[in-house]
């Protein structure tokens, strides 16, 4: 039963990481229709630049707090997000303003190819580590209710918690603040938001560093677990079933679509994989999201607004 | 003053509905078929033979598969490679399982396994369409992945996990030396070609397009969803499905899974996109520009960085690669969002009036 409980938890943390890639996604789409294959990219890009600037920017200063130096990574990590944001409006997404989709995803492809390109070529392309200082040593909890307790990372549970703060602020920002009223204008309707004056360039340029953002942090937690390095760009396909599953326009969607999908492949590779032989976490979840697209095409969450046949 | 078709009167209905109907085309066509088939083999070298001809020509064969689904039927796919794959992985069970069956029918049995695995992975297209389509195409693309990497039987229980053919002949003739692998997939090519473009134009393209372009309208005139859009799935996997087997067979020769991964479905989509959606000239401009533009990249940036006194490293090239590539694209897409097919016939429309265009 302890070992369920592990699997289980495992499952809900690759899952929470999957969340926050398809958050990026999901802003995205929700405010300009882009399907954003460029979103691993970011977040490849995000990591490898807080990886060094938190090496590089002490060194040149001088300074050796940690806490400080991985502050002034994360101010300049988070500038050079919006200034990737800045780029993608003005040289790709304002020229193509109602092309079809397809277009517009495979523009989305090519700023992968740039976003990866000018990251490995500035920043390197070996294996970094982010080390912002989260707490490494297990804990055994619930020992009472188990034999032998469960074994939990508190690494885990200082994501976790900063995970949850940041769709918490998000959700903040989307209520509350008249820059998110904008954005859901936007993602409500184009031509009607632009037509009371709402700025669609500006709008995208914060939609894309609002995700940037995500991308960021996604980058940091990914990168202190498991260190930096060049797969993380095809985390966007891993995280496409998850936006499927809780709906391409919905953020809670993507939460817990990411903690279901993260559980179910942590399950099914345990529990199903050694019949069937190993490693069928990355079909599984694509065949989990195959079924939603056939009995429930907008998935958990999302509106009904999608092409139905 | 050239390029103009007064004076050609056509006296038959057959004559008005042949696939070219300006006889310049039809030269200039033939003119082309002659030079490929003739004129190549008289100068070529092995490298470029390998590294752009064979490629380009196998490549072009998929881009022609992929096109005819969303380019012609307006149903996006990410799943091309996986297509590929089934070709490639069902052609090498005929291959090794039936003994002394020929070439021409193991390929075609390839498309034929291909088709049918299409038809299965196309029914989520009768409930959804656009980007969603997408997704469920690349659960076929991981599924296959997964397949033919881990089910042993595929493989016939290889112990490395890749396979490969030798020895392939038609009546007598053996394919092995690169210019016999042009000619053979030149050969292939064109009947290909041949038959996609006059499907287009008959019955079962223009069912395609009337759905491409508004399904609802296309059921109200009698078009049935279901079998245009299975139908487009088949004959696209099938082309696919065999470009695969040719990429395995006659290309690689010896390959594994990772041959037709993932970015080899994002590289066909390119392909047609940038070629021009709904095109059979644009699957050709698309594969040349996706196959030659690294190996020119390749070439081109070191001499770039030495005539500016700039050393360039391997890992800098490639990474420059990856941006000039990344750069390129999108700067086509602005451009030109229908392709490089759309430059190819606006040149022609000024041809037609050249040299009084009014």
């Amino acid at each position: 039963m302890g070992f369920f409980f592990e699997t289980l938890i495992g499952g809900l943390m690759a899952g929470m990481l999957y969340s926050l890639v398809a958050l990026g996604f999901v802003l995205i789409f929700k405010a300009s229709g882009v399907f954003n294959f460029a979103q691993g990219a970011m977040v490849l890009f995000a990591a490898l630049a807080m990886a060094r600037l938190s090496v590089w920017i002490p060194e040149c200063l001088g300074i050796d707090g940690r806490v400080l130096g991985n502050t002034l990574a994360f101010v300049v990590a988070g500038a050079l997000m919006f200034v990737v944001a800045w780029l993608v409006e003005r040289f790709v997404l304002r020229h193509l303003v109602n092309q079809e989709g397809a277009t517009l995803l495979m523009a989305t492809l090519g700023v992968a190819y740039v976003l990866e390109g000018v990251g490995t070529s500035v920043f390197g392309t070996e294996v970094y580590k982010i080390d912002v200082g989260m707490p490494k040593d297990p804990v055994l909890i619930l020992e009472g209710s188990f034999e032998g307790g469960l074994l939990i990372n508190k690494e885990d549970f200082v994501a976790a918690l900063v995970a949850a703060l940041l769709v918490a602020l998000l959700a903040l920002f989307f209520q509350k603040t008249s820059t998110g009223r904008a954005l859901r204008a936007v993602a409500d309707d184009h031509q009607a938001a632009q037509s009371i004056g709402i700025p669609l360039g500006r709008i995208w340029v914060i939609v894309w560093f609002v995700a940037g953002l995500v991308a960021l942090v996604a980058g940091i937690i990914w990168g202190s677990k498991l260190g930096v390095q060049f797969s993380l760009a095809t985390v966007a396909l891993r995280a496409l079933p998850v936006v499927i599953l809780g709906g391409l326009t919905s953020v809670p969607g993507a939460i817990i679509g990411g903690l279901i999908i993260g559980v179910g492949e942590k399950l099914s590779e345990v529990y199903l994989g050694p019949y069937i032989g190993g490693g069928i976490e990355i079909w599984f979840s694509y065949q989990l999201a195959l079924v939603f697209l056939l009995f429930r095409p907008q998935g958990l969450f999302g509106e009904k607004i999608i092409d139905r046949v | 003053m050239l390029y103009r078709e007064n004076g050609q009167f056509k006296t038959t209905y057959a004559a008005d509905q042949q696939t070219f109907p300006i006889a310049q085309d039809r030269w200039a066509i033939l003119a082309i078929l002659a030079f490929a088939f003739l004129g190549v083999p008289l100068f070529v070298d092995e490298y470029l033979l390998r590294a752009i001809l064979i490629p380009f020509l196998i490549l072009s064969l998929a881009a022609l598969g992929v096109n005819i689904l969303v380019g012609y039927c307006g149903q996006i796919t990410l799943g091309a490679g996986a297509f590929m794959a089934v070709g490639a992985y069902a052609a090498y069970n005929f291959h090794i399982r039936i003994e002394g069956l020929p070439l021409l029918l193991t390929l075609l049995f390839g498309g034929v396994a291909a088709a049918l695995v299409g038809i299965v992975f196309g029914i989520p297209s009768l409930r959804v369409r656009g980007l969603y389509l997408a997704v469920a195409t690349l659960a076929a693309q991981f599924l296959t992945d997964w397949v033919f990497l881990r089910v042993p039987w595929f493989t016939n229980y290889s112990s490395s996990g890749s396979v490969s053919v030798a020895n392939l002949q038609i009546l007598g003739w053996q394919i092995a030396e690169p210019i016999d692998k042009y000619l053979f997939c030149l050969s292939w090519l064109t009947v290909f070609a041949l038959l996609a473009k006059n499907m287009t134009r008959c019955a079962a393209g223009r069912q395609w397009m009337a759905i491409r372009d508004m399904d609802v309208a296309a059921e109200v005139i009698g078009i049935r969803p279901m079998v245009a859009k299975l139908s487009a799935f088949a004959v696209s996997s099938f082309f696919v499905g065999i470009a695969g087997a040719l990429w395995g067979f006659v290309h690689l020769a010896s390959w594994e899974p990772a041959a037709f991964s993932v970015d080899r479905s994002f590289q066909l989509l390119f392909m047609v996109i940038i070629g021009g959606l709904g095109s059979i000239m644009g699957s050709f401009f698309g594969a040349a520009f996706i196959v030659v533009l690294p190996i020119a990249l390749n070439q081109f940036l070191p001499a770039l960085g030495r005539l500016l006194g700039v050393t360039v490293s391997t890992a800098g090239v490639a990474h420059a690669e990856l941006i000039v590539f990344g750069v390129l694209i999108v700067f086509f897409l602005i451009k030109e969002p229908h392709g490089l097919a759309r430059l190819w016939s606006t040149g022609k429309e000024k041809l037609r009036l050249w040299p009084f265009p009014h």
